[in-house]
């Protein structure tokens, strides 16, 4: 036999629709296709003629899984555009929801999306027969991170608390101390979950990335700061489009992200980390001395490991904020100055990593244009990357133990289809 | 050996997935389900496919393309039961927007290289294409409810779901009305609860994520939105998100702007 195709037609345990072609000619491979066939959305379209104030509650439903993640870009692009400032009580508020995403989205992903291909099991259903209080522990640090949104966003999926220029309700003192135990009890699972993850046994395989990622002065980022690179890059979010662009490829109804010079790049927890790793609070970082993990994680399967350093951040971090916490004088600000602005543009860090938004407003504050750039979308031609990479060192396997394989290296980076396939762009030949 | 327990499928069209993942937010009572049902096809969770026939099936999501119609008379044919979740496949969700859309401004729109993508001029609910046994609204659904078809469809009888409005919620709560109060634009008052009533508790109008109550009065609501101050544009807006394709809404927003809009939205 010298040519073979490894077909996954519907990938699972990933968010969204996908199938997987690898070409096998002898022993080398000819193409990988990550192709997304999950249908377009059209948000980009529809947001033309919406008024700037309603795009943090529309975008959200881009993806059920990362909602906070769309508010958050959404908000922070409108209130750039708009010279909104935003009081220190409501950004640190903001960060607190922001933990809150993390834990849930990172939980789901370790316990019931990856962790059951390391222990050779089609589902957490089936990994709890044997381990039922490893899949109770994840399940019990999502509650924690589904808790911290239901108080503070009025719900887990799709919130309701967030608007532009702050929040519908701030919650008072005893609302968010009322939280601590849960998330007390989420820290010490989260570093468990680091101990388990770190005892895995691994596939030997490192990859050259360019981790990309923001980076800000004094925190881990999440809402704020300069989007750099392992290879050297450092710009301010509002030039992201001159160093990186989007491609279409006629087999995926979601397009590339590539550098400007047309290579891969990565962004989520490994590179976020691998920018980020002096930043990190003082419990993920005794935890990721303790387990001796390496300050640049190369090693795709190794991302879980990160994935968890991350929760007990996002555990520390939310339990430092409130501690600090004292209610804002207002839970929000408005526009009162000139609608019309081409300068809506923000970047946050979602669980898998950057996600973009820019808008153009008219004098009504009506958006005339809107441009979303998803982690996944930005992820997809280096996931194929990684795909080919583990094939080629695994040519020899039979097939079926090689598209698992093949599965195993997509859901490394945790890809949410359901976010990359909406930005096909609509261009109106109108306006 | 097969298999015993009853079989539940979840299957997806055009969403963002809140609706299944709903299903795995059920943290609490997940284990528990699970030996009591077998989860026979569910790929957001695992990557084990059990045939049917299903017992039950749940369906996210709006039909969006072409290939999207014989899968789900396929999944039709193959389930018992069929209960939709969420308001795409409802309602046909936020993605209905391009529904409201001059077929000419369509004709014109460019992509870069379109002959890439399927994809169909409309948005429409599941019970467009095939008789439904079940709806469940929200955007996203809420996990008491969908725990209660569950049970309800396991157990062989009707699920419970209240269909009043929000604004029995919010009385029932002790939440003060914010249209009264502060003059807030609210759907409350012709919106089916299902959410708990939570945009009020939160000095917010409700925006209508759970679709129309059935014996709601859109026009007096109109009416007074109106007078506390909006224009028809914005009032057209108001009804046209994720439940705009629902009748009711629908009527309402074109009642508030007759002439369809360029811009679709």
């Amino acid at each position: 036999m010298t040519d073979r195709t490894i077909s996954v037609d519907y990938l699972a345990r990933v968010e969204g629709e996908g199938a997987l072609r690898v070409r096998i000619h002898e022993r080398a491979v000819d193409s990988v296709e990550l192709a997304i066939f999950e249908p377009p959305r059209y948000f980009e379209a529809f947001l033309r003629g919406r008024s700037y104030f309603e795009a943090p509650d529309i975008t959200a439903r881009i993806c059920g899984i990362c909602p906070v993640a769309y508010q958050m870009s959404a908000c922070h692009a409108m209130e750039r555009g708009l010279g909104l400032s935003i009081a220190p009580e409501v950004r640190a508020l903001r960060r607190l929801l922001y933990c809150g995403e993390w834990i849930e989205s990172h939980a789901l992903h370790v316990y019931l999306l990856h962790l059951p291909d390391f222990f050779g099991v089609p589902d957490a259903i089936h990994l709890a027969k044997d381990h039922r209080e490893v899949v109770e522990r994840g399940l019990a640090l999502k509650r924690a991170g589904n808790e911290l949104m239901t108080v503070l966003g009025g719900r887990e999926i799709h919130p309701i608390n967030v608007r532009v220029g702050g929040f519908y309700r701030v919650p008072a003192r005893d609302e968010l101390e009322a939280l601590r135990p849960s998330l007390a009890n989420a820290l010490y699972l989260a570093e468990e979950t680091v101990r388990l993850t770190a005892s895995l046994s691994f596939p030997d395989l490192e990859n050259d990335y360019e981790f990309v990622s923001l980076r800000h002065p004094d925190e881990y980022p999440m809402n704020e700061g300069e989007v750099v690179s392992s290879r050297g890059l450092r710009i301010p979010m509002a030039r992201y489009d001159e160093e990186f662009r989007e491609i279409q490829v006629p087999y995926s109804h979601a397009l590339h992200s590539v550098r400007r010079d047309g290579g891969s790049y990565l962004v989520g927890p490994m590179a976020r980390y691998a920018n980020n790793r002096d930043r990190l609070g003082p419990r993920a970082d005794a935890i990721v001395r303790e387990v001796g993990l390496e300050p640049v994680v190369r090693n795709p399967f190794r991302s879980v490991i990160v994935r968890a350093v991350e929760m007990v951040y996002a555990c520390e971090e939310a339990l430092r904020i409130i501690d600090g916490y004292r209610p804002p004088d207002r839970p929000y600000v408005e526009a009162d100055g000139a609608l019309a602005t081409d300068g809506c543009v923000a970047i946050t860090e979602a669980p898998r990593g950057m996600l973009y938004h820019r808008y153009r407003l008219d004098a009504t504050g009506t958006i005339r244009d809107a441009r979303i750039v998803a982690p996944t979308s930005q992820n997809q031609k280096r996931i194929e990357e990684d795909v080919r990479a583990v094939v080629e060192r695994s040519i020899d396997l039979e097939s079926e133990p090689l598209t698992v394989a093949c599965e195993q290296a997509i859901r490394n980076h945790d890809p949410c289809i359901s976010c990359a396939t909406h930005f096909l762009s609509l261009d109106l030949v109108r306006d | 050996m097969p298999s015993t327990r009853p079989k539940l499928a979840v299957f997806k069209f055009a969403s963002c997935d809140g609706c299944q993942l709903t299903l795995l937010d059920c943290e609490d009572e997940l284990l528990a389900l699970a030996g009591r049902i077998e989860i026979a096809d569910f790929r957001e969770a695992s990557r084990r496919v059990v045939e049917g026939p299903f017992d039950l099936t749940l369906v996210e999501g709006s039909v969006t393309t072409p290939e999207d119609i014989p899968r789900l008379h396929e999944i039709r044919a193959n389930s018992r039961v069929l209960v939709t979740i969420g308001a795409c496949a409802t309602a046909g969700g936020i993605q209905g927007l391009r529904n409201f859309a001059d077929v000419a401004e369509y004709q014109r729109v460019v992509y870069a290289h379109p002959e890439y993508i399927r994809s169909l001029a409309t948005s429409t609910p599941i019970q467009d294409h095939v008789p439904v046994d079940f709806e469940l609204r929200g955007c996203p659904i809420s996990r008491a409810q969908l725990l209660e078809v569950i049970s309800a469809y396991l157990g062989g009888r009707s699920p419970n779901v209240p269909r009043e409005s929000v604004c029995v919620e919010c009385k029932r709560r002790g939440t003060v009305c914010v249209v009264v109060a502060h003059g807030t634009p609210c759907l409350g008052p012709v919106t089916q609860t299902g959410c708990g009533a939570i945009c009020p508790s939160f000095h917010r109008g409700c925006y209508g994520c759970f679709g129309p109550q059935d014996t709601s009065n859109a026009p007096a609501l109109s009416q007074k939105l109106v007078q506390l101050g909006m224009d028809s544009p914005s009032l057209a807006r108001f009804y046209r998100t994720f439940n705009a394709n629902a009748p009711a809404f629908r009527a309402a927003s074109d009642a508030a702007r007759p002439s369809p809009s360029p811009e679709g939205a």
